[in-house]
């Protein structure tokens, strides 16, 4: 550990030439969260200074893609809160049902996890082959990840419990194909899906859609930046269309609050009201 | 001195110490607490509700952007890490584990540091890991205070003693003295 102090002050400087230089915007996140990872990565590439990154930033561009995967947290799982794709089940499928065509949004999307397990109950449920997956993230290494649709098999055990908790209706095993260390999934799961690159920040409303789901990727921003975001997705929302943001995320705060109906309070699915 | 906020880690072990802990500050306690304890990551809220049934001050699960405000004992929800911001609210994250842990005492502690400088209070308590170690290192780096449960009377003595070997600890006390340590802090307080 470095004993000098990192001051707020060169932190937004950095953030400030990342923006200017590269184009990703992260002066609206979480201030806790960029410092802890600013210093980790301090810490493991032994720099004296946040200023030494500075000027890395603007002059070497692997160290800037190796920067900007220490900003984006990429952790997610399959079926993550098993009851909250139960309450899909129960609560959101009878809606898309009525629908002759279905668009669903993942923002944030990771490494595919999530969209996969979308792709599983849709299935299940008879309505895949009428939808449409948009899976989006910022990071185009998670989604070259996604699109190849290939995952160790260490977290397969856990996996497996969370789809049988989540009310799978077939054997897990099923979706994919063992390979050594890791597994493969469908083909069938992926056809439907697209894999683009979106910056929930700069870029712009994204499609009218049926569904979005936004977990875990509004923690990282601050009060305001959350609100412009809630914006995005209220106006890419069709009417009646169905928001599914994580376990901890909360609407209450958003000036869009009373446009929407809480379908599942505890599991954070909302309407957006006709 | 005005202490503005006290961090507490804690893991196996530490349900009795929390319930103790709790149901013995009194209602006027002014200094807002905040902890981390270890669970597993299914685990439900019951216990923060028995918890706050016994208690004079209001035990609940810190949300994120929540602000921190004094007569509450916030406890980081399961599989998310706790951080705290500038402007004394908080931040939930699901950051890698740390110390095979999420939530990581050590998280909650260096960003706690980070904020409260030498107005912070942190306390070791029982466990079987080291996390929390790291954490109290930049907490006294910052010149917070360090107090540490004597591993003889904790349930679990292995991170207490790691803390100890990292820092010197200004208060090395059972949790009955602890207590009565903070009442004292408190008095001063106001
Ligand atoms: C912790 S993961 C959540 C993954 C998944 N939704 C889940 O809950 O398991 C957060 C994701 O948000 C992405 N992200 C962060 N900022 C973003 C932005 N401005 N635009 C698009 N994606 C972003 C990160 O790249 C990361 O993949």
């Amino acid at each position: 550990m470095r004993n000098k102090e990192t001051s707020d002050l060169e932190i937004s400087l950095l953030l400030e030439a990342i923006y200017q230089k590269h184009g990703y915007d992260f002066r609206e996140y979480s201030q806790a969260h960029i410092k802890r990872r600013i210093m980790n990565r301090m810490a493991v590439s032994q720099f004296e200074d946040v200023a030494e990154i500075q000027s890395k930033v603007l002059n070497d561009a692997t160290f800037t893609s190796e920067l900007l995967q220490d900003l984006s947290i990429t952790v997610t799982e399959m079926f993550r809160d098993p009851l909250f794709y139960r309450s899909l089940r129960e609560n959101v499928i009878p809606i898309l049902k009525t629908y002759p065509f279905i668009k669903i949004w993942h923002a944030g999307c990771s490494t595919g996890e999530e969209a996969y397990s979308m792709a599983i109950l849709l299935q299940e449920e008879g309505l895949y082959d009428r939808t449409t997956i948009y899976a989006t993230d910022f990071n185009q290494m998670a989604l070259n990840r996604a699109k190849d649709g290939i995952f160790s098999n260490k977290m397969i055990k856990e996996y497996t419990s969370n789809y049988q908790l989540a009310g799978g209706k077939e054997s897990f095993s099923n979706y994919y194909t063992s390979n050594y260390d890791h597994v493969i999934m469908n083909q069938s799961l992926k056809k439907n899906i697209v894999w683009a690159n979106h910056n929930l920040v700069t870029d712009s409303v994204f499609a009218e859609v049926n569904l979005i789901l936004c977990r875990n990727v509004l923690i990282y921003f601050d009060k305001n930046l959350q609100n412009k975001v809630q914006t995005l997705f209220y106006n890419s929302l069709i009417n009646g269309g169905v928001l599914c943001l994580g376990s901890k995320e909360s609407l209450r705060f958003s000036d869009l609050y009373a446009h929407y109906i809480e379908l599942d309070t505890k599991q954070r699915i909302f309407k957006k009201k006709y | 001195m005005y202490y503005e906020a006290i961090v507490i880690g804690v893991s196996s072990g530490g349900m009795k110490a929390l319930k103790f802990l709790s149901s013995s500050l009194p209602k006027y306690f002014s200094i807002p607490i905040i902890i981390v304890q270890h669970l597993s990551a299914q685990s439900d809220s019951q216990w923060i509700h028995l918890l706050n049934d016994k208690s004079h001050l209001n035990v609940k699960e810190a949300d994120e952007k929540e602000k921190i405000t004094k007569g509450y004992i916030y406890i980081a929800p399961p599989n998310y890490h706790l951080m705290i911001e500038k402007d004394k609210t908080f931040s939930l994250t699901i950051d890698e584990r740390v110390n095979f842990a999420r939530p990581s005492i050590d998280v909650l502690f260096e960003s706690a540091a980070e904020v409260f400088k030498n107005k912070l209070i942190s306390i070791v308590l029982t466990g079987s890991n080291s996390d929390g170690t790291n954490g109290i290192i930049r907490i006294k780096k910052y010149g917070g205070l360090a107090i540490i449960q004597d591993p003889t009377t904790a349930e679990s003595e292995y991170m207490p003693k790691s803390a100890i070997a990292a820092i010197i600890p200004d208060y090395v006390l059972s949790l009955e003295k602890i207590i009565e340590l903070l009442l004292t802090i408190d008095q001063k307080n106001k």
